[in-house]
């Protein structure tokens, strides 16, 4: 069940530069499921607007998330003050996350680009826990060597990392890597820019193999009523049967065939 | 003292209190049950529809601004047929009034889903959308010609059989002489204010940041313009007036119903907060209390010099 809350905030810390990490207690951490988001508004009455944040981690028995997110601008920076005992509203849990069923038994690869490597912990994690014995390979892709949540990631799956500037793993974009590691996959999950998501959804279909992707859009309400935070989709919609779906309610996490990413 | 009577007459229909949810921001209510009980509510007003689906615009779609945001979505729909099957029959079932927005490109489209509405039992009132751009008059929403504003009018009263409001576009000089050509054209009630037309540009990229360029304003940023709009109108017809725009709390909501709302609707407030339009309904109760008012409709038109 959706809810709007005041959170306590548990810890925050700075993991790279930009990137934060921030626990938070709230009374939904149980339902709360991989690729899933909460949106975050910021104390400011001039800016009244949630932040959609995926969810990177939960600790279900004590009640707490973990997101990871990078400064964006002045509402996200608003959010990076907070210290623990702080108080943040937060609505949560949204969206439709990843298919943990149909990765059971499965050689998973996870994609994971910038900002869009959070959720792919949740769902490593997600995996794990249903089934310890996952072959789940993580694909991750820096700007540079600043490779936050690599330890968190490493804990639960084999890891390769590209690199932009070519300071550590793969130079190249996080495909480069995805190359490089040989993987064989049988089912991907991924998130990021648009254009790996292009990039993907491309490799995943010359495989011939299943893939969902996580998409990300300006939101307004995060329920699905404003349709503001629409994306392209291939075949006609359900809710209002032209080809946009809400990646608010529809999504984040869409099948990569779905979606229509020209 | 005993409890305030919070009952609300808009054209013939009694609204248990006069607290409705604004149009586009609601959806037909299904996605907000989650969080509260809809038949708590006075009404809600069910997302614009036309004669058949429409794609709206491109992303981006939403802009925040100080105090507000814009939006450009460009009234995605299913078309009247898919929320007649699906949507309506959630609604009518919810326990609140129901007013169903009607949109068009020119005033065919409206006629034609006005037509189709005729007789559909569980439908309080309708809300005509004469903000949308229309086609045939070079995209100028219709609602800026009184002329045209008060043929729309007569001929949408001539295919409902349910009352209809004529919501009123803010993007006008004189918002007394739109006023006027609704309650002329024999309207039964009139909402405004729609949202209102701004634009805003993203100084890092240098360019615009919605895919329409334009988008429409609302929250409570725009709420002075609305509460003055509201005030001219009301002053002007003798039909209910529906007053919105930017409305945050009961307070808000009290300034509008003084300026001489009958009714007032929350918008933007319900993405912020969904329980918004509760704690209206409760600070109305609670004002009226405090006031020594009987009844929250003697609020209506109360503002004094």
């Amino acid at each position: 069940m959706k809810r709007k809350e005041t959170a306590a905030v548990v810890s925050q810390d700075r993991i790279a530069d930009g990137i934060f990490s921030l626990w938070l207690q709230v009374s939904f951490a149980k339902e709360a499921e991989a690729g899933q988001f909460v949106s975050l508004f910021t104390a400011d009455g001039t800016r009244l607007l949630p932040r959609p944040v995926s969810i990177c981690e939960t600790d279900k028995d004590a009640g707490r998330i973990r997101l990871v997110y990078r400064i964006a601008g002045a509402g996200t920076e608003g959010f990076s003050k907070l210290k623990a005992g702080d108080r943040i509203d937060v609505m949560g849990p949204l969206g439709r996350g990843f298919p943990i069923d149909l990765a059971l038994g499965k050689r998973v690869l996870l994609i994971g680009g910038g900002i869009g490597i959070p959720p792919m912990l949740s769902a490593a994690k997600a995996i794990r826990l249903r089934d310890p014995d996952a072959a789940v390979t993580c694909a991750v892709g820096y700007r540079t060597n600043d490779r936050y949540l690599y330890n968190d990631l490493s804990a639960v799956s084999d890891v390769v990392v590209s690199t932009d500037d070519g300071s550590y793993g793969v130079h190249g974009t996080v495909m480069d890597a995805v190359r490089f590691s040989d993987a064989d996959p049988q089912l991907i999950f991924a998130c990021g820019p648009k254009v790996m998501l292009r990039a993907v959804k491309e490799y995943a279909k010359t495989k011939g193999v299943p893939c969902f992707i996580s998409m990300e859009e300006r939101m307004a309400c995060g329920v699905g009523v404003c349709l503001g935070c629409i994306c392209q989709t291939t075949g006609i919609d359900e809710h209002s049967h032209v080809k946009k779906a809400r990646v608010c309610t529809d999504g984040p996490v869409f099948p990569a065939e779905e979606v229509d990413l020209t | 003292m005993t409890d305030v009577n919070m009952q609300v007459v808009i054209a013939g229909v009694t609204l248990k209190n006069p607290v409705i949810t604004s149009s586009g921001t609601y959806g037909a209510g299904r996605e907000y049950s989650e969080f509260i009980d809809l038949s708590r509510l006075g009404a809600v007003t069910a997302k614009g529809i036309a004669d058949v689906p429409w794609e709206g615009n491109p992303a981006p779609r939403i802009a925040e601004v100080s105090g507000g945001m814009l939006n450009c979505i460009g009234l995605q729909n299913p078309g009247v047929d898919v929320f007649l099957e699906r949507d309506l029959p959630f609604l009518r079932e919810a326990g609140c009034g129901v007013i169903v927005n009607v949109v068009g490109h020119e005033p065919d489209e409206y006629y034609r889903v006005v037509d189709r509405l005729n007789g559909v039992q569980g439908i309080d009132l309708l809300e005509i959308n004469i903000s949308c751009p229309n086609v045939k008059a070079g995209g100028l929403a219709l609602g800026t010609d009184p002329a045209v504003v008060e043929e729309v009018t007569r001929n949408c009263k001539r295919y409902a059989s349910q009352p209809c409001i004529m919501k009123l576009t803010p993007n006008v000089t004189d918002i007394r002489a739109i006023a006027a050509a609704c309650e002329a054209g024999g309207a039964d009630a009139i909402s405004l204010i729609n949202s209102i037309t701004g634009m805003k540009i993203d100084i890092e990229r240098q360019t615009f940041a919605l895919s329409n360029r334009t988008g429409g304003l609302s929250g409570p940023c725009v709420k002075p313009v609305a509460v003055r709009m509201v005030y001219e109108a009301a002053r002007t017809v003798s039909i209910p007036v529906i007053g919105m725009g930017g409305i945050m709390t009961a307070d808000d909501a009290v300034e509008f119903m003084l300026a001489g709302a009958s009714a007032v609707s929350i918008g933007m407030a319900n993405f912020i907060d969904p329980y918004v339009p509760l704690k209206v309904i409760d600070g109305l109760r609670d004002y009226c209390i405090r006031h020594g008012i009987a009844s929250v409709s003697e609020l209506t038109g109360a503002v004094h010099a």
